[in-house]
């Protein structure tokens, strides 16, 4: 019987509303106790031989989860591969991603899901969990097999950055997908409106001379989806919302009591289309980085909720990709590794969230929207913990990272806050000792 | 006459030539200022200088130009400068080969001078950030084309003294021109009006906060103005459908005689080229009176002198440094 005891950290558990000093005993690769050290019962002796962490001056949370990670394999290995973006995760602090679709061919198939989950397991870093293609080959134009994507393992359903830009496919496949009780990850941007654009479109934009993407983009069909949401009954879950009128939009709809969950990302947070006057093309996304004014929106999501989870949109590029001019460079950032100093920047710090609400963020929202049952501290459930220390400063730097791609704006910049232990099923699995 | 014994009448201190946004009117004047003295001293850029000898001059031209290329070439050889050519149809670019690399691989032949034409913003940006070589831009994107902008508003002040409180229109595609963003940013910072004419699709968002005003209707602002710029409209970086044709385009902001005669008398008329006869202007304009376009060119190879000078300089006092 294996134990582990992390004793002596500040131990933050939206679950169970959770955030203070408390001991966490896991036993067989599950939570078995956490206690309180202002409960008046002193931690019951572990078993003998159980290896203690001491995590005084540490956060323990539970292990994060991202919604939509891009790992690249098949047909992208120059980018990443299983074993490093899951390394990748792991040291940004995650214990569960969903795998995009995005792969080449796309994961439009039961064997396409099953070597997802086949390869997660030989790398054995972090949980897993198949996105499945909504149309076959990402084209929007028919169903992929939904039905035998579930029986191989797929927990929701994404064309990644390809949006569903036919509303008849779109009805039909949310209503396809309730038979299973599967949301639809979907990228709500009109194709006509964005084609071709690489910035935000506004006065950045207009001195410098690029295309622009304008926020009603997103607008529009955000607002389409949650339209189509409440005419079906379906899950729709939409990704990186980054404007103001999109967050509104999914507010109302979720008073209404329509379907709908929606994510941001850090350096949506953080960064505004001013940064893109350094021509840097690790600056190029998608969706753009939007003005200050778009920013301050998504933070007022995060804080009442609008936007229950937090993902990296992990998008690895091979740097010689990146090293071209900004019309030919791909859309992406790196991020999961700089997930949580750069949220931290962005929320933290400023006071904009508290630490109960960011893991919460991180966790349980991402959990929900994903129908798994990770990101607690629970007794009984599956020990996925990650350790944190809040205070610590450090230096980004890209040709350290576990990802196999370097594709970050963050590169040299000094943040706050690191991973410094993640545990899955009990093990700890970062850093890797093996 | 050596490099160093041209007189330079105000603050320069630019390693590289990326856009007229961030230079100040001094520095703008002290441009005009040797492209005046070069206009005296070569009697218009016709007679040869060997101030740049010994340096080499590379044209990179990643996209189709023959007017913009050729006056840079002239320029530098006028000045006594080698220069070598170099077009993205017959280079290493169709192998794969990035661009930066490509002017890594010229520069490590030794290059001072690296005149710079590319499809998309930044790109010389990026460029003056990897090369040693000075950096000019000859046009990158929907961005900014700075000698354009310069040898415009040479041109306007050749012909009124001045450019402070002028009235200057720039009409047609400003969403696609390099040359509008260029225009503006020169003119602003010297002190003229500038109101910005075209269809609205073709006016991108926020232009306003460039300090310049919009107006859709030509004929309204016609009186108050001395100058116009006619823009090309540049079919070959639109997608899809701005206006409903270019008969209407023409009807509702193309120069014609009858525009003409109902503006000032003494109306200067510009056009970057190459020029749409028949949709931005009519050939009766073109030919006319008005017209400047011919002295655009030649004092393009003026603006062109004067900043390679310029940019030849400050690689000199680079190089003198780092010895």
């Amino acid at each position: 019987m294996s134990s582990l005891l992390i004793s002596g950290g500040r131990v933050i558990d939206p679950a169970n509303n959770l955030d203070a000093a408390a001991d966490v005993l896991i036993l067989d690769g599950k939570i078995a106790a956490v206690t309180r050290h202002d409960a008046g019962v002193a931690t019951k002796a572990p078993p003998h031989g159980t290896h203690v962490i001491d995590a005084a001056g540490l956060i323990v949370c539970p292990g994060f989860i991202d919604t939509h990670v891009s790992l690249r394999e098949p047909g992208f290995e120059e980018d990443e591969c299983t074993a490093t973006g899951t390394a990748a995760a792991l040291a940004g602090g995650f214990t569960t991603i969903a795998a995009q679709s995005d792969t080449h061919p796309v994961v439009d198939d039961r064997a396409a899901a099953e070597f997802i989950r086949l390869q997660a397991e030989r790398a054995r870093n972090c949980r897993v969990y198949p996105l499945g293609a909504v149309t076959k080959e990402s084209k929007g134009e028919e169903l992929a097999e939904i039905g035998q994507l579930v029986q191989g393992g797929a927990v929701g359903f994404s064309d990644a950055k390809r949006p569903v830009a036919n509303s008849e496919v779109m009805r039909r496949a949310l209503e396809y997908t309730r038979m299973f009780n599967r949301p639809i990850l979907h990228f709500a941007i009109v194709p006509e409106l964005s084609d071709g654009g690489v910035m935000h479109e506004g006065f950045e934009a207009t001195r410098l001379g690029f295309r622009g993407i304008p926020a009603a983009a997103q607008d529009i069909m955000t607002g389409r989806d949650i339209a189509l949401a409440e005419l079906t009954g379906g899950r729709i879950h939409l990704m990186c919302v980054t404007t103001i009128d999109s967050v509104e939009r999914i507010r109302r709809a979720k008073l209404r009591g329509i379907s709908v969950t929606a994510d941001v990302t850090p350096h949506h947070l953080l960064l505004t289309d001013k940064v893109m006057s350094s021509f840097d093309t690790m600056y190029k996304c998608n969706p753009p980085l939007r003005s200050q004014k778009h920013v301050d929106a998504m933070i007022v999501g995060l804080q009442d909720g609008t936007l229950s989870a937090i993902s990296s949109d992990h998008q690895p590029l091979a740097l010689e990709k990146k090293q071209v001019d900004m019309d030919t460079a791909p859309f992406g950032i790196c991020g999961i590794e700089t997930l949580l100093p750069v949220c931290i920047r962005a929320l933290i710090e400023p006071g904009h969230l508290t630490w109960l609400q960011l893991v919460a963020r991180l966790t349980t929202g991402p959990a929900a929207i994903l129908g798994l049952n990770h990101g607690t501290l629970s007794v009984g459930q599956a020990a996925d913990v990650t350790l944190i220390d809040p205070e610590k400063t450090w230096t980004v730097r890209a040709h350290e990272f576990h990802s196999r791609s370097r594709n970050t704006p963050f590169d040299g910049v000094e943040v706050t806050g690191k991973v410094v232990t993640t545990i899955v099923d009990g093990e700890i699995r970062f850093p890797n000792n093996r | 006459m050596l490099l160093s014994e041209i007189p330079v009448s105000g603050p320069w201190g630019e390693r590289h030539l990326l856009g007229l946004e961030h230079l100040s009117a001094e520095q703008l004047n002290t441009v005009l200022d040797l492209a005046k003295h070069y206009d005296t001293i070569t009697s218009g850029g016709s007679q040869r200088l060997d101030v740049l000898k010994g340096l080499v001059v590379a044209n990179l031209f990643f996209e189709n130009s023959t007017r913009t290329r050729t006056s840079f070439s002239l320029a530098a050889r006028r000045l006594g400068a080698d220069t070598v050519d170099f077009t993205a149809s017959s280079s290493s670019l169709s192998k794969g080969e990035t661009f930066i690399d490509t002017a890594q691989t010229i520069e490590a032949m030794g290059i001072d001078l690296v005149v710079c034409r590319h499809r998309t913003p930044g790109a010389p940006h990026l460029l003056a950030r990897n090369l040693k070589a000075g950096v000019l831009n000859a046009g990158d994107g929907t961005h900014e084309h700075p000698t354009q902008g310069l040898l415009d508003i040479y041109t306007i002040l050749k012909q009124r003294g001045q450019i402070a409180g002028l009235t200057v229109a720039l009409v047609g595609d400003i969403r696609h021109s390099r040359v509008a963003r260029s225009n503006i940013h020169g003119l602003v910072a010297l002190g003229a009006r500038v109101i910005v004419c075209g269809p609205a699709t073709l006016i991108p968002s926020d232009i306003t906060r460039l300090g310049v005003e919009v107006a859709y209707n030509l004929d309204e602002i016609l009186p108050e103005v001395d100058c116009v710029n006619l823009l090309r409209v540049q079919f070959e970086r639109q997608r899809g459908a701005f206006f409903p044709s270019i008969a209407e385009y023409a009807h509702l902001f193309g120069m014609n005689g009858d525009r003409i005669r109902r503006a000032r008398e003494n109306l200067l008329v510009l056009a970057p080229g190459p020029i749409n006869r028949g949709v931005e202007l009519t050939p009766e304009v073109a030919d006319g009176p008005n017209s400047l376009i011919l002295n655009q060119v030649t004092n393009g190879l003026l603006i062109r002198m004067a900043c390679l000078t310029l940019l030849a300089q400050e690689r000199r006092k680079d190089q003198e440094t780092h010895r």
